[in-house]
């Protein structure tokens, strides 16, 4: 998978957690739980989304890795490269 | 129209789900109404025959006002609902359609020897001209809906309107706090043990299948108040009402500012990942505004943690006519003596805010303990 692919599929599945949240205004370095909101509940739902679209399976130890856009997609792509 | 809560004085009529003749049991769906609280799906408690509606979709009535008959005639409605049926005959079809609507209603009973069509999808497919016939919806056993309508915005958005959820919030506040004597006690705890057997557990499981922090607290206070009654009821009339179940109401807190309540039924002898799986659920469908009427009504005792981001402590407001809101802050790093040993632990503080009418705050104290004690023993629960 592209880094471009894996963004695409990132926003996604952030934006099927929380679909009210507009993505375009999202800043790669914010944390996402700051910056909309998002509680534990959201972030293991997003944990959830990752794991079926992409097959990513993500340890409980690394999911503090997906709380800003850029740390989750540089995780991502070593995981899934 | 059903009362979802001490709040609540009016809804509106979204969508029938189910039609005149169509026999229903108990818990079956027939209905969604907009409410302060979202769109709540209408359980029915009864067997029977649904034999009349009396509100047309569109329609706000008052609590109270009957909107359907089962198994009877139909009553003449309250007055607020003027579209009801006039006759008092067994209607087969659905509800009368005023004349300025559906000019040309199709035949009910062809349509249900194919498939079933609400009378909202109906309505709306002949102002459209769009024939139905033949369909599948998305409906109870394919039912066509008004959202299965091609090329049809749905007439209800599904989402939360949080103008008025914050006026159900007001409401419900104001008079607990103008009827219920609060009183309020904090206990700060050692939750390291707790954390690391969650981290244990979590680490062999596959992400859907995993528990958060919150799952625990749940658990622990459900067994806590099922052993001290005084916490779990309903105060109404000028007395208690202990209740012998527990259902949890889940403090769910909306993005952009709202909060809602529903009910987690039998928290106490669910397992943790049931407990877990059915708080996910709750979780998200209270966010889409998707809850069902039953979820507004029955909890016995309400549970709010504030989670990660949270601050240390959370003194509650308790939601009538509960009697009890136990309180969880954020999960913080603090030094604690441990056998003479100032060590960094993984600590939390519980809150009780408690009705002074039924309980004391020995017995709060007590409680307080017990959940302690609980948590203590991760494994246990």
């Amino acid at each position: 998978m592209t880094v471009d692919e894996i963004k695409a599929a990132f926003l996604e599945a952030l934006n099927r957690v929380a679909p009210e949240i507009d993505v375009n205004d999202l800043d790669p370095i914010e944390d996402l739980r700051d910056a909309f909101d998002l509680d534990s509940m959201d972030i293991l739902n997003l944990t959830i989304e990752l794991h079926d679209t992409l097959g990513a399976d993500i340890p409980e130890a690394d999911v503090r890795k997906l709380t800003t856009m850029a740390s989750a997609i540089d995780y991502l792509e070593k995981l899934l490269g | 129209m059903p009362s979802l809560g001490a709040d609540m004085e009016a809804g509106t009529l979204v969508e029938w789900l189910k039609a005149p003749g169509d026999t229903i049991t108990r818990g079956d769906i027939i209905a969604v109404i907009e409410t302060q609280k979202g769109a709540i799906e209408i359980e029915v408690f009864e067997d029977g025959e649904l034999t009349a509606l009396l509100v047309e979709p569109g329609m706000k009535v008052p609590v109270g006002t009957p909107i359907a008959v089962i198994n009877g005639e139909p009553e003449p409605a309250a007055e607020a609902s003027s579209a009801a049926p006039s006759s008092t005959e067994p209607s087969v079809e659905p509800s009368p359609v005023p004349v300025s609507r559906a000019p040309s209603k199709p035949d009910v009973r062809l349509a249900r020897t194919q498939a079933r069509i609400s009378p909202a999808a109906r309505r709306i497919a002949a102002e459209q001209g769009i024939d139905l016939t033949g369909m599948t919806g998305t409906g109870p056993e394919g039912a066509v809906i008004s959202a299965d309508v091609p090329s049809h915005a749905p007439t209800h958005s599904r989402g939360l309107d949080l103008v008025e959820m914050r006026k159900a919030i007001a409401a419900a506040m104001a008079r607990s706090k103008r009827e219920i004597p609060h009183y309020y006690l904090s206990h700060t705890i050692d939750l390291t043990h707790a954390q690391i057997w969650l981290e244990q557990t979590n680490a062999e499981r596959r992400p859907a299948e995993r528990l958060l922090m919150g799952a625990l607290f749940l658990k622990a206070s459900a067994l806590a108040v099922a052993e001290r009654p005084g916490f779990n009821g309903f105060y109404t009339e000028d007395r208690f009402q202990p209740s012998d179940a527990v259902h949890t109401g889940v403090a769910v807190s909306i993005r952009g500012g709202g909060l809602v309540s529903p009910a987690l039924r039998d928290a106490n002898i669910l397992s943790l990942t049931d407990l877990m799986a059915k708080m996910r659920d709750l979780v998200n469908r209270a966010r889409k505004g998707q809850l069902r009427s039953s979820e507004l009504t029955d909890a016995t005792v309400t549970i709010s943690s504030l989670g990660e981001r949270g601050v240390e402590q959370l003194y509650g407001v308790i939601y009538p006519p509960q009697v009890a809101l136990i309180g969880f802050g954020a999960v913080i790093q603090k030094p604690m003596v441990i056998e003479g040993t100032v060590l960094p632990r993984s600590t939390v503080a519980i809150t009780l805010a408690a009705d002074h009418r039924v309980s004391d705050g020995q017995a709060g104290a007590r409680l307080l303990n017990d959940i302690n004690k609980l948590l203590q023993r991760p494994e246990t629960l």
